[in-house]
């Protein structure tokens, strides 16, 4: 499922909702998670997951082309943890009914 | 403080003029459907800021940490992340404490 689609399904299930609205309204709850991220501001969504940064201490790497050896600052990832719905239910249906992954 | 599903429904309403209740339930049906998505089997791929994948891990060993007990850890289907280019630009020039 990409992004149109979510929006396409968002706004078939909220047809009182005029489209334009829906599909702003993704577009700024994904602005808006990333804006927290980019912050260091933590994400809680209780049964769905919770998003935090890690940090990657820095490291030397090595340039492809020329092998030359480089230092490479320390950075912050995103990361995700699923919470205890979506980790029931992703694995319920899939235990059940031995769905494969489409 | 960590961002949370009322923050997001504020947002809504302020920036979109679409009324409270409306901007709780399209909160609430947002994260409902990729939930579902991800439920029914599917990759969940959000431009910009990150793809929601699944993953089937086989059965493996594992142990009761508290007693020491062998018991195998089920074959299970687990979610993972993988953040967009862009978010992972965004994040890393984040300098400081992060929560």
């Amino acid at each position: 499922m990409t992004k149109s689609e979510l929006i396409e399904i968002l706004s078939r299930k909220r047809s009182d909702i005029l489209y334009k609205d829906v599909e702003q309204a993704v577009k700024t709850l994904l602005e808006q998670m990333s804006e927290s991220l980019s912050s260091g501001e933590r994400i809680e969504i209780r049964g769905f997951g919770s998003f935090s940064l890690h940090f990657r201490p820095p490291r030397v790497g090595r340039n492809p082309k020329t092998g030359d050896a480089v230092t490479l600052a320390g950075k912050h990832v995103p990361h995700f943890k699923p919470g205890k719905e979506l980790r029931e239910r992703v694995n319920e249906c899939y235990s059940e009914g031995g769905s494969r992954l489409l | 403080m960590a961002l949370t599903k009322a923050d997001m429904a504020e947002r809504l309403f302020e920036e979109l003029g679409i009324n409270k209740r409306e901007a709780k339930e399209l909160v609430e049906i947002f994260f409902e459907e990729i939930r579902s998505a991800l439920e029914r089997g599917r990759q969940v791929k959000l431009s910009g800021f990150g793809n929601f994948d699944l993953r089937d891990k086989n059965q493996r060993p594992g142990r009761n940490p508290k007693t020491g007990e062998e018991i195998p850890i089920t074959a299970r289907r687990v979610v993972t992340f993988r953040p967009g280019q862009k978010l992972k630009a965004r994040v890393d020039d984040f300098e400081g404490e992060p929560q």
